[in-house]
C-alpha cells in the first residue's frame, strides 16, 4: 500500500493563465500603492481619519482575512483533535490557504502601522502591555504564521527530497498542531474582545461582553466553510473531481448547520438578556445590516437541514458563500457600521485603500494556484475510500 | 500500535474535551471584571467651569504656544488659526453652546454657554489599558495620561477606544505621532502650570492637586445663584482673586464619576448633554476589556491547560501515521 501522505501530488500545469496573469497585476498595482504609503504617509492611499482611525486594511485585510484564513484551523480540530481522519485529503490545501491568508494578513498590519519601525516592541519584555487585547492578538497572529508554516512544512520537504528533515519534523509535529489549534482560538476570539473597551461607541447590536465567543465560534464556521467553498472552486478552476471528497463535504456542510444553530441561540439569547432585541428593528441602516448578516447567517441553517442539498454541489456552494459572507459582514458591521464615534465623522475606503485590498486578494490566489501546482497540497485519491479508512483505524 | 474503535471514540471524546475546556474558558461572567482603577493620592488635574469662561480661547493659544503646536487652518484665506476641535494640531478647544435668542449666559433655553475639550485624563483611562506597547501610560503619582513617541507603534487603537475621542493621529506625514493633551506635564517639570490654567484670565480653567480641586467643586456647589463670590485664577492657592456673582449650576460636575472619573472636572450652567458631553457610565470601559482578558489569560493558565490537552489530543492522531513505516 502506498504511503498515505505520498497520496499528495502537485496537480502540474503551466502558471501562466489569464487568472495568474490578472491576479499577479493586481497584486503589482498594490505593491505601487504601498510604495505609496510608506513614502507620504496613509493619508495619502487611505481615508482613514481620526474618527475612523482603523479602515478596511485592518477589518478586511486582518479582521475578515484571518477569519477566512481559519481552513486550517478548523480543519486541525476535526482531524487531528477530534480525531476524524476521513478528512485527511482536505487538510492540505485549506493549510496552504491559511498560510497565505496569515500571512499576507501580517504582512498588511505592518502598512496599516503608523509607526511600524517600532513593531518590534511588541516583543520587548519592558514595553509589552499584558492588559491590551492587541498585544495579545499581535503575538498569538505572530506565533501562529511561524506554526502555520511549520505545519505545512512537510510538504515542502516531501517538494525538496529532505526527507531526513521530515522525518524529524514529523516526530514533533504534534506539538505545532497542538499550538495550531490553541493560537487561533486565543486570538480569533480576542478580535472580538478588541471591541469590548469601545463600550457605548459599538452599537447595541454588536456590543455584548461575549463578543470573544461569538467571534471565536463564527470564524470556526467560517473555516469550515471555506474548505467547502475551496475544494468546489477548485474542482472547477483545476478540473478536479471532487467525487470522492463529496460525503466529508457533506459533513462539513452537517457542522456548520449545528454550529450555526448554536450561535444563532447565543448571539440572540444575548441580545435578550441585554434587553437590546427592540433594537433590532429601529436602527435605522444599522437594522438593515443586521437583518442582512442573520439571512445570511441563518440561510446555511435552513439549506444543510436538508441531506439531499448537503450532496448537492450546488446547494453546498450556496450555503458556503452565505456563511462566508456572513461572518465576513459580522466583522464589517462590528468594527465600522456599529462605530458610532460622534458627529461629524464619516469613511469609506478610497479607491486606493480598495485595490490595496484587491490586490492583497489577488496575491493569495495567484500564490495559491502556484503552489497547489507545483508543490504536492491535492489528495490524488489513488487509494479507495475503504483502503483510507483501514489506513486509520488498522 | 492499533487503533480500535473503542480506543478512536477515546480519542475522539479526549479531543472534545480539550475543546470544550477551550469553549467554557472562552465564556467570562461579567463578574469577573476587575473594578475600576483608583485616583492616586497625589494626583493633579483641571477645573473647567463654564460659568467663568468668556471664550476669549487665551488657553487655545497658550496651549499651542507652550506645545510648540502648528496653526490648524480651516478658512479659504489661511491666515487664521481655527482650530474645528480637538486635533493633532490642537490639544483644547473652546467650544460655544447657543439655543434660540441666545440672550442669556448658562442658560439652557434662549441662553448661552462656553465649553471647553481637552483630555479627561481618566483615572481608569481606556488608551492606556489598550495600548500594546506601553506608549501610552499613567503617571502613578500624578496621574498624567502621557505618550511616548519612540515607543508607539501607531496601531491607533487609543484613538478608536477613547470615549471621549481625545487622542489623535497625524496622517499626513510616513512618521505619524498621536497627539494629545498631556497636562503640560513638560511644564510642571519646571515647577510650572499647564498654560492653559496660566493663561486664563478670568479663572475658568484653574490647576491642583485633585483634593484642593475637589474641595472648590463643593464650595461652588454650596454657592447661592447671584450672590457675590470669589474665584481665584491659575491655581487654587494662588491668592490672584475676583470677585462676581456665582451662576446657577446644573447639578452634575463631570468628571466625577464618569467611566470611573477623570482628573479633569467639568462644571457648567447648562446640562452636559447639551455641550457635547456623552453620557457614560461609571464603570470603566478599560475595567471591563481587562476583566474579560485577564479572566481567560491570567498567568496563561487556561491557555496552558488547553494547550496540554491539545498537545494530548494531536499526539493520539499522530500514532495512527506512525502506521506507514514507508514514510
Amino acid at each position: 500500500m502506498a504511503g498515505f501522505h505520498n497520496e499528495h501530488e502537485p496537480l502540474g500545469g503551466s502558471i501562466l493563465s489569464k487568472t495568474t496573469i490578472i491576479c499577479g497585476i493586481l497584486a503589482f498595482i498594490a505593491v505601487v500603492l504601498l510604495a505609496k504609503r510608506m513614502v507620504l504617509g496613509l493619508g495619502a492611499v487611505t481615508n482613514l481619519n481620526n474618527g475612523y482611525p482603523w479602515g478596511l486594511w485592518i477589518v478586511y485585510d486582518v479582521v475578515i482575512g484571518t477569519a477566512f484564513a481559519c481552513g486550517g484551523y478548523a480543519m486541525a480540530v476535526l482531524t487531528y483533535i477530534l480525531n476524524k481522519g476521513e478528512y485527511h485529503p482536505l487538510v492540505r490545501p485549506a493549510l496552504l490557504a491559511s498560510c497565505f491568508g496569515y500571512t499576507l494578513g501580517g504582512i498588511s498590519i505592518v502598512f496599516d502601522l503608523g509607526r511600524w519601525w517600532n513593531a518590534w516592541h511588541i516583543l520587548v519584555p519592558g514595553y509589552m502591555q499584558t492588559n491590551s487585547v492587541m498585544f495579545e492578538v499581535a503575538l498569538c497572529v505572530m506565533a501562529y504564521i511561524l506554526v502555520l508554516w511549520v505545519e505545512f512544512a512537510p510538504t515542502l520537504l516531501t517538494r525538496f527530497k529532505l526527507l531526513h528533515l521530515r522525518k524529524k519534523l514529523d516526530r514533533v509535529l504534534f506539538v505545532f498542531i497542538a499550538l495550531g489549534v490553541l493560537l487561533p482560538s486565543m486570538h480569533q476570539s480576542s478580535l472580538g474582545t478588541l471591541l469590548v473597551v469601545m463600550g457605548y461607541q459599538i452599537h447595541e447590536l454588536w456590543q455584548t461582553p461575549i463578543l470573544p465567543l461569538l467571534f471565536l465560534m463564527s470564524a470556526i464556521t467560517m473555516g469550515f466553510s471555506i474548505v467547502v467553498f475551496e475544494a468546489l472552486l477548485g474542482a472547477g478552476g483545476f478540473h478536479r473531481s471532487v467525487r470522492h471528497e463529496m460525503p466529508q463535504l457533506g459533513k462539513l456542510a452537517a457542522i456548520i448547520r449545528t454550529m450555526m444553530i448554536v450561535y444563532l441561540v447565543v448571539r440572540f439569547g444575548d441580545l435578550a438578556v441585554r434587553g437590546a432585541l427592540g433594537a433590532i428593528f429601529t436602527s435605522g441602516i444599522k437594522s438593515v445590516m443586521f437583518l442582512i448578516e442573520i439571512a445570511l447567517f441563518a440561510t446555511p441553517v435552513v439549506l444543510f437541514s436538508s441531506p439531499s442539498k448537503r450532496a448537492s454541489k450546488k446547494f453546498l456552494w450556496i450555503g458556503a458563500c452565505c456563511l462566508l459572507l456572513a461572518g465576513a459582514l459580522y466583522r464589517l458591521d462590528a468594527f465600522l457600521v456599529a462605530y458610532q464615534t460622534g458627529a461629524g465623522w464619516s469613511y469609506f475606503p478610497s479607491v486606493q485603500e480598495l485595490l490595496v485590498t484587491i490586490g492583497i486578494i489577488a496575491a493569495e490566489i495567484l500564490l495559491y494556484i502556484v503552489f497547489v501546482r507545483k508543490f504536492p497540497v491535492f489528495y490524488t485519491h489513488k487509494l479507495t475510500p475503504a483502503e483510507l479508512a483501514a489506513a486509520h483505524t488498522k | 500500535m492499533s487503533v480500535n474503535r473503542r480506543d478512536f471514540i477515546k480519542g475522539a471524546a479526549g479531543g472534545g474535551a480539550a475543546l470544550a475546556t477551550a469553549a467554557v474558558v472562552s465564556v467570562p461572567s461579567p463578574a469577573q471584571a476587575r473594578p475600576n482603577l483608583e485616583m492616586s493620592p497625589n494626583a493633579v488635574g483641571l477645573l473647567y467651569d463654564s460659568t467663568l469662561c468668556v471664550g476669549c480661547k487665551a488657553c487655545v493659544a497658550g496651549c499651542k504656544e507652550a506645545n510648540g503646536l502648528p496653526a490648524d487652518v480651516n478658512t479659504d484665506d489661511a491666515l487664521w488659526d481655527t482650530p474645528l476641535d480637538i486635533g493633532p494640531k490642537t490639544y483644547n478647544v473652546i467650544k460655544l453652546y447657543a439655543d434660540g435668542t441666545a440672550d442669556h449666559k448658562d442658560q439652557e433655553k434662549d441662553g448661552f454657554a462656553f465649553i471647553k475639550k481637552s483630555c479627561m485624563h481618566c483615572v481608569d483611562p481606556s488608551c492606556v489599558s489598550v495600548c500594546p506597547v506601553s506608549a501610552m501610560t499613567k503617571d502613578k503619582q500624578t496621574g498624567i495620561v502621557g505618550y511616548n513617541a519612540d515607543i508607539c507603534i501607531g496601531c491607533r487603537y487609543c484613538v478608536a477606544s477613547c470615549p471621549f475621542g481625545v487622542p489623535q493621529s497625524e496622517f499626513d506625514t510616513p512618521t505619524p505621532k498621536i497627539r494629545k493633551c498631556e497636562m503640560c506635564r513638560h511644564r510642571q517639570a519646571e515647577g510650572k502650570i499647564p498654560a492653559c490654567a496660566e493663561v486664563c484670565p478670568t479663572g475658568a480653567t484653574i490647576f491642583g492637586p485633585l483634593t484642593a480641586i475637589t474641595e472648590e467643586i463643593n464650595r461652588r456647589r454650596a454657592m447661592k445663584a447671584g450672590e457675590a463670590n470669589v474665584f481665584e485664577r491659575r491655581t487654587l492657592g494662588s491668592g490672584d482673586t475676583h470677585e462676581r456673582p456665582a451662576a446657577q449650576y446644573v447639578n452634575h460636575v463631570y468628571g466625577e464619576t464618569e467611566v470611573g472619573g477623570t482628573q479633569f472636572r467639568h462644571m457648567a450652567g447648562v446640562p452636559f448633554d447639551k455641550l457635547g458631553y456623552p453620557n457614560l457610565r461609571e464603570k470603566s470601559f478599560a475595567s471591563e476589556s481587562e476583566g474579560i482578558q485577564h479572566t481567560l489569560y491570567k498567568g496563561l493558565i487556561a491557555p496552558a491547560l488547553v494547550l496540554g490537552g491539545l498537545v494530548w489530543a494531536a499526539k493520539r492522531a499522530s500514532h495512527i501515521d506512525d502506521e506507514h513505516p514507508e514514510e
